[in-house]
C-alpha cells in the first residue's frame, strides 16, 4: 500500500531556536527544515530571526542572510537568484515554489516555514535528491529526432507552429510541479510526473520533430501517463505560470485522436 | 523522507529504472471508454430518474407493466452497462494508484472485474425478467 505516514527516522523532532540578531529593529521569523545525514538524528525544524533591514526581500535573500550571519551549516541549492535556473525550488509556507522569486512579505501569518520539496529523498537540509526526476526527463528523449536528411541551413518552422511551443519551452525543470502532485508521490517510480510529461508534449508538439508517433508510443502506458488525474496541483505550483496539466491533457487527446 | 529511508536499490542506472519494462502501449482505450460512459450516464441520468419516479409506490405487476415498454427497458439496460463499465474502470484506477504490492494488486483487479460483471449481469437479468413479464 501507499505509505501515508513518514518513516520513523524521517519524523520531525524539536529543533533549535537561534538568538535574535542584536540591535535589529525589524525581524522576520524563519522556520527551516534541517537534516544532516552524518549525525544520525531525525530531522528537525530550526527557528531563525532575519534582520529584514539588512537583507533583500525574497525568501532566498533571507536564507542567504541566515547562512552568512547565523548558521553557515544551513544547506540549500541556489544559483541565478532570478527564477531562471530552478535550483532554489523548495516548499515555502506549504507551496512548492522558487525561493528567489517568492517575497518573504507575501508569506502572511507569522513565520516563513521552509521545507524541502515534498516526497523526495533528502540529501541534506533543503536539498532533495532529484536523480529519479532527471532520469524521467532523460527518458522522454528531449531532443529533436529526424530521419530526413539534415538541411544545409536549419530545420524550418512556421510562426504558427512555433507558437505551439509557447507555454511548454519555458519550463526550467525546478521540480515544483512533479513534487506537488499526489499521483507522483504515490507512484514516482512509474509515473513520469507533470514536468517530464510537459517536456514530452513540447517535443510531440514540435513541427520539426519526425518521431511524434514513437514518442506517443513510449508514453502510452497506464502508469507513465495515465496516472495523471487532472488534480492541477502542478499548475498551481509552477513558478513560471505554466500549465503541465493542460500539456498532459493534450498528450491524452493526441493518443485518442490517433485511435479514432 | 531522507536518503536513509529510500528502499534498497539495485545497481541499475536511474534511466534503466525509469524505462523498466517499457511502455504497455495501452491505457488510452480505458481513458476513452471512461469518457464515453461518463457522457452516456449524464445523458441517461434524467430519463432514469423519471423512470425511477414512475416506479415509486407501484407493486411488482405495475413495475413489470412500465418495464415492458421497450424504450424504458432499453434506457435502464444502457444505464446499467454504462455505469458498470464506468465503475470497473474507476475502481481499477484507484487500485493502481494505491496498491503497490503486485500480487495484491492483481487479485484486487480480478475481484473488481468479477464484481462489476456480476453487478451488471444481475441487474440486466432483473430488468429482462420484469420487462418480459416472466
Amino acid at each position: 500500500m501507499v505509505e501515508f505516514a513518514l518513516p520513523k527516522n524521517s519524523k520531525i523532532t524539536g529543533g533549535k531556536t537561534w538568538p535574535k540578531p542584536a540591535g535589529a529593529t525589524d525581524v522576520r521569523e524563519f522556520r527551516v527544515y534541517r537534516w544532516n545525514p552524518d549525525d544520525g538524528k531525525n530531522p528537525s525544524v530550526d527557528t531563525y530571526y532575519v534582520d529584514t533591514h539588512d537583507c533583500g526581500p525574497m525568501v532566498l535573500d533571507g536564507l542567504i542572510w541566515i547562512k552568512n550571519n547565523i548558521d553557515p551549516s544551513l544547506t540549500f541549492r541556489r544559483s541565478c537568484r532570478e527564477g531562471v535556473c530552478g535550483s532554489c525550488a523548495m516548499n515555502i509556507d506549504g507551496q512548492n515554489t522558487l525561493a528567489c522569486t517568492r517575497s518573504m512579505h507575501d508569506v502572511k501569518d507569522g513565520a516563513v516555514k521552509i521545507n524541502p520539496l515534498p516526497h523526495q529523498p533528502v540529501v541534506k537540509d533543503l536539498v532533495p535528491d532529484l536523480t529519479n526526476f532527471y532520469a524521467q526527463y532523460a527518458s522522454v528523449e528531449p531532443w529533436l529526432k529526424t530521419t530526413s536528411p539534415t538541411p544545409q541551413k536549419e530545420w524550418k518552422q512556421s510562426h504558427e507552429d512555433r507558437e505551439k511551443l509557447d507555454g511548454l519551452y519555458e519550463c526550467i525543470l525546478c521540480a515544483c510541479c512533479s513534487t506537488s502532485c499526489p499521483s507522483y508521490w504515490w507512484n514516482s517510480e512509474r509515473y513520469l510526473g507533470p514536468a517530464a510529461l510537459l517536456q514530452a508534449n513540447r517535443w510531440v508538439s514540435d513541427s520539426r520533430d519526425e518521431a511524434t508517433g514513437e514518442r506517443l508510443d513510449d508514453l502510452e502506458d497506464p502508469f507513465r501517463l495515465y496516472r495523471c488525474h487532472t488534480i492541477m496541483n502542478c499548475a498551481k505550483a509552477c513558478p513560471k505560470g505554466l500549465n503541465p496539466a493542460e500539456a498532459i491533457a493534450e498528450l491524452k487527446l493526441k493518443l485518442v485522436e490517433r485511435q479514432i | 523522507m531522507n536518503t536513509a529511508d529510500t528502499p534498497k536499490r539495485s545497481m541499475r542506472t536511474p534511466l534503466g529504472r525509469v524505462r523498466n519494462l517499457g511502455a504497455a502501449h495501452s491505457g488510452t482505450s480505458d481513458f476513452w471508454r471512461q469518457r464515453i460512459t461518463a457522457v452516456a450516464m449524464t445523458l441517461l441520468m434524467i430519463p432514469v430518474l423519471v423512470i425511477v419516479m414512475m416506479l415509486l409506490g407501484r407493486n411488482q405487476a405495475g413495475a413489470a407493466q412500465i418495464l415492458s415498454s421497450l424504450p424504458v427497458a432499453l434506457i435502464l439496460l444502457l444505464f446499467i452497462a454504462a455505469s458498470a463499465w464506468h465503475m470497473k474502470i474507476g475502481m481499477q484506477v484507484v487500485i493502481e494508484d494505491y496498491i503497490h504490492n503486485e500480487k495484491l494488486k492483481l487479485v484486487s483487479i480480478m475481484l473488481n472485474n468479477f464484481f462489476s460483471i456480476a453487478v451488471a449481469l444481475a441487474s440486466t437479468y432483473a430488468i429482462l425478467k420484469l420487462s418480459s413479464g416472466v
